[in-house]
C-alpha cells in the first residue's frame, strides 16, 4: 500500500515541477541584474520593474488588453447567460444544430477563425482594425466556454424555484433577478473569469485584428526581438502570475461561497 | 353538476363552487392529457385528485395554478374566468413536490417572499411571517438558512410561504411523497388540521389512496385524463362506480354475476358462490343493465364463522375452504375458495383473544350481507 502511494507522490511532484519550474524562473530573472537570461545570477535589482512602469508603449498595451478582456468577459458572459437560459428552458426547432454551431469555435483552430474574421471585417464589412474588432473576435471564441459553464449552472437549477417565485406574485423579470441570478452567480463569475483569461492571453486573433492597437501578448511577442527587453518582460510576467493567482483565489472563494449558500457540496471546480 | 354519474352525492354543507372547471382540455403536442374535465370545487373544502401515475393530476393542478395554458374549456375561480390571467395574478398558491425552498434565503425571507409586493410596514410583515411560522410549528426558526432544514421542516416552510398570502386556493402536488412514513402520517393529520383552521380550499394531488381517504372532504379519481368518480371518501370506498375505481381504492373482491331483472328499486341477481339475491338499486352506482355483470365486496364485509360462534342474526351463510392465511398481528387475511367459484376471495378478520387462526384446507362458513355488495354492469 505504501509504495503505491509513493508512486503517486513522485508522479505528482514531477508533474508539478515540470509545470511550475519555468514559471518560477520568471521572478528569479525579473530581479536579476543582467539582460542575459542564464545562471549564475548576477545580483538583485528592481530596475526592470521600474522600467516597466515608465515604458509607455507597454502600459498602453496593458490598457488595450484590459479594455478588451473586460469587454469580452462582459459580452461573452451576457451572451452565455442568454444562450444557457434558452437551451435549458425553451424548446425550439433546430436547437441541437444551433447549439452545435455556437460551440464550433471551441474546436476550430484560432488561426482559421482569425483569417476568416480578418477577411470578413476588412473586405466585406469594410471596418477598420481596432480594439473593437479584437473584442469581436475574442467574444466569438470565449462565448462557447461561457455557454458551457453557464449551461451547467442553469441546468442544476430546480425549475420549480422559478415557478414558486412567479406563483408568489413576482414577475418573470423580478423572478430572474431575485432567484435565478443569485443562484447562478457563481457560474457567472466563473464564466467572466474564464472569458477574461481567454481574452487576456490570446495572441493569434489579436495579432490579426488589432491593427495598430497592440494588446499585451502582441506587444510582448514583438519585444522578444530585442534581447535587452527580455528582463522587463520577465518582470511583467511576474506581475501577471501574481495577478492570476489572486484572481483565481477570489473567483474560487466566490464559487465556494455560492455553493455553500445554496446548500450544495463543492465538487471540484477550477481549484 | 358534473360529468361523473355519482358526483351529485349529498355533502353535509352544500357550499358555493369556488373553482369551476368547464370542459377543460389539455394537449401536449399530440398527447391528449386532459379530456374535457368538468367539475366544481367548493369553497373551503379539502379536495383531492387521486389517480395512477400519468393520469393528468399534476397537469390539472398546474392548469388551475396558471402554469399551463388550457387547450380548451374554461376555468373560473371565484366566478372570474382565468383565461389570460397568469400564475402571479391568480388567487392560488402552490406547494411544490420538491418544496422549491429558495436555498439562498433564510427561512424568514422564504416565508415572507410573497409579501415583497405588498404595501405594509416592515413590522407588519415581520409579524405576519412570525405568525405563519408559528402556525406551521416553526416558531423560532426564522433566522435559519433554508437549506439547513430537514425534509419535514422544508415542507412546513413551503406551506407557510404559500399560506401567508391568504390565497383562495392552496394547491399541493404530492407534498408528502418525499417524507418517510412516520413523518408523512404526522403531516397528514397536521395538514388536515391546518386546512380546517385556515378554512382555505385545499386541492391535493396524490397517488396514495390512503392519504386521499384520510385527508379529503371529496376525492376525484382520475384515469387517463378524465375524472372517473368524484365523491366523499366513504362513498368512494363503499360505492365505487366502476371496477377500475374499486380496484384503485383499497381491495375489492369480484364475483361473476348475472342480472336477471330490475323492479321496484330492486335488482335481481344470480351471484356465483352466493346464489340468487336481490339488492338495492343504490348498490349499483354505475349504469344497470341485464346480463353478464360482476359483484364486488370489500374483504372486511364478510365474516369467517368459527366453531362455536353464535349464528349471525342477520345476513346469509356461504360455504368455502381456506386456501391461504396470512397472520398479521391484529388482523388475519384469508384467501377463501367459495363453493362454486374458481378464484379465491380475500376476507380479513380482526384477531380476537381465544379465537384460533384457521390453517390451510379448513372448511369454513362465511357470513355475508347483501347490503355490502356493489354491482358493476
Ligand atoms: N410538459 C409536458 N410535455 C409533454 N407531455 C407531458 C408534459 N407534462 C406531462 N406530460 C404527459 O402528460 C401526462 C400526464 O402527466 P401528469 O404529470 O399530469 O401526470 P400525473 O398524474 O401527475 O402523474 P404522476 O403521479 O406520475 O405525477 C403524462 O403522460 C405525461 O407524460
Ligand atoms: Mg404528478
Amino acid at each position: 500500500m505504501k509504495s503505491k502511494g509513493n508512486g503517486f507522490r513522485i508522479y505528482a511532484i514531477l508533474y508539478l515541477g515540470f509545470l511550475y519550474a519555468p514559471i518560477v524562473l520568471l521572478p528569479i530573472f525579473a530581479f536579476n541584474n543582467s539582460t542575459v537570461i542564464s545562471f549564475p545570477l548576477v545580483g538583485f535589482t528592481t530596475q526592470w520593474f521600474q522600467a516597466l512602469v515608465t515604458d509607455t508603449s507597454l502600459l498602453l498595451a496593458v490598457r488595450h488588453s484590459l479594455i478588451v478582456a473586460v469587454s469580452v468577459s462582459i459580452l461573452a458572459t451576457t451572451f452565455g447567460v442568454f444562450a444557457a437560459r434558452a437551451t435549458t428552458r425553451y424548446k425550439f426547432p433546430g436547437k441541437g444544430g444551433l447549439m452545435g454551431m455556437i460551440m464550433l469555435p471551441l474546436v476550430l483552430p484560432d488561426i482559421i477563425i482569425a483569417v476568416a474574421l480578418l477577411g470578413a471585417i476588412t473586405n466585406i464589412l469594410g471596418m477598420k482594425l481596432s480594439l473593437i474588432t479584437v473584442i469581436f473576435g475574442h467574444t466569438l471564441i470565449a462565448t462557447p466556454f461561457t455557454i458551457a459553464i453557464l449551461n451547467s449552472a442553469f441546468q442544476s437549477l430546480d425549475r420549480s424555484l422559478e415557478e414558486a417565485a412567479y406563483d408568489l406574485g413576482e414577475t418573470k423579470i423580478s423572478t430572474f433577478r431575485l432567484i435565478i441570478l443569485p443562484l447562478v452567480m457563481p457560474g457567472i463569475i466563473s464564466a467572466m473569469l474564464i472569458a477574461f483569461t481567454i481574452s487576456l492571453d490570446e495572441y493569434i486573433i489579436a495579432a490579426f485584428l488589432s491593427g495598430t492597437e497592440a494588446t499585451l501578448p502582441v506587444y510582448i511577442f514583438s519585444q522578444f526581438r530585442f534581447p535587452q527587453r527580455v528582463p522587463v518582460i520577465m518582470a511583467l510576467g511576474t506581475i501577471l502570475v501574481c495577478l492570476s493567482i489572486v484572481l483565481l483565489t477570489v473567483a474560487e472563494y466566490f464559487r465556494r461561497r455560492g455553493i455553500a449558500k445554496a446548500g450544495g457540496k463543492s465538487s471540484g471546480g477550477f481549484l | 353538476m358534473t360529468s361523473s354519474p355519482a358526483a351529485a352525492a349529498p355533502t353535509p354543507k352544500a357550499k358555493r363552487p369556488l373553482i369551476e372547471l368547464r370542459d377543460i382540455e389539455k394537449y401536449y403536442g399530440d398527447y391528449y392529457a386532459l379530456r374535457k374535465i368538468t367539475t366544481d370545487i367548493r369553497e373551503g373544502e379539502f379536495f383531492s385528485l387521486l389517480g395512477p401515475s400519468g393520469c393528468g393530476k399534476t397537469t390539472l393542478l398546474r392548469c388551475i395554478a396558471g402554469f399551463e395554458e388550457l387547450s380548451g374549456g374554461n376555468l373560473l375561480i371565484d366566478g372570474k374566468d382565468m383565461e389570460g390571467v397568469s400564475a402571479n395574478h391568480r388567487p392560488t398558491n402552490m406547494v411544490f413536490q420538491s418544496y422549491a425552498i429558495f436555498p439562498h434565503l433564510t427561512v424568514e425571507e422564504n416565508v415572507g417572499f410573497g409579501l415583497r409586493r405588498e404595501k405594509a410596514t416592515k413590522e407588519d410583515k415581520a409579524r405576519r411571517v412570525a405568525e405563519a411560522l408559528e402556525m406551521v410549528g416553526l416558531k423560532g426558526y426564522g433566522k435559519r438558512a433554508a437549506h439547513a432544514l430537514s425534509g419535514g421542516q422544508r415542507q412546513r416552510v413551503a406551506l407557510a410561504r404559500a399560506l401567508i398570502l391568504k390565497p383562495k386556493v392552496l394547491l399541493l402536488d404530492e407534498p408528502l411523497s418525499a417524507l418517510d412514513k412516520k413523518m408523512r402520517e404526522q403531516m397528514q393529520s397536521e395538514l388536515r388540521k391546518l386546512q380546517r383552521q385556515v378554512g382555505i380550499t385545499f386541492i391535493l394531488v396524490t397517488h396514495d389512496q390512503e392519504e386521499a381517504l384520510i385527508m379529503s372532504d371529496r376525492i376525484a379519481v382520475m384515469f387517463d385524463g378524465v375524472i372517473a368518480q368524484l365523491d366523499s371518501p366513504e362513498r368512494l370506498y363503499r360505492r365505487p362506480v366502476s371496477r377500475k375505481v374499486a380496484e384503485f381504492i383499497g381491495i375489492m373482491n369480484f364475483l361473476p354475476a348475472t342480472v336477471t331483472g330490475t323492479e321496484g328499486g330492486q335488482i335481481q341477481l344470480e351471484v356465483a358462490g352466493l346464489g340468487a339475491i336481490a339488492i338495492d338499486a343504490e348498490q349499483c352506482p354505475g349504469a344497470v343493465k341485464t346480463g353478464e355483470a360482476s359483484v364486488g365486496f370489500r374483504p372486511e364485509t364478510m365474516t369467517v364463522l368459527f366453531e362455536g360462534d353464535p349464528e349471525p342474526t342477520r345476513g346469509k351463510i356461504a360455504g368455502g375452504e381456506v386456501e391461504e392465511v396470512v397472520y398479521f398481528g391484529d388482523m388475519s387475511y384469508y384467501d377463501v375458495k367459495l363453493d362454486g367459484v374458481e378464484k379465491p376471495v380475500q376476507i380479513s378478520m380482526r384477531n380476537v383473544v381465544g379465537r384460533p387462526v384457521l390453517g390451510r384446507g379448513a372448511r369454513i362458513r362465511i357470513a355475508w350481507e347483501a347490503g355490502a355488495l356493489v354491482l358493476f354492469c
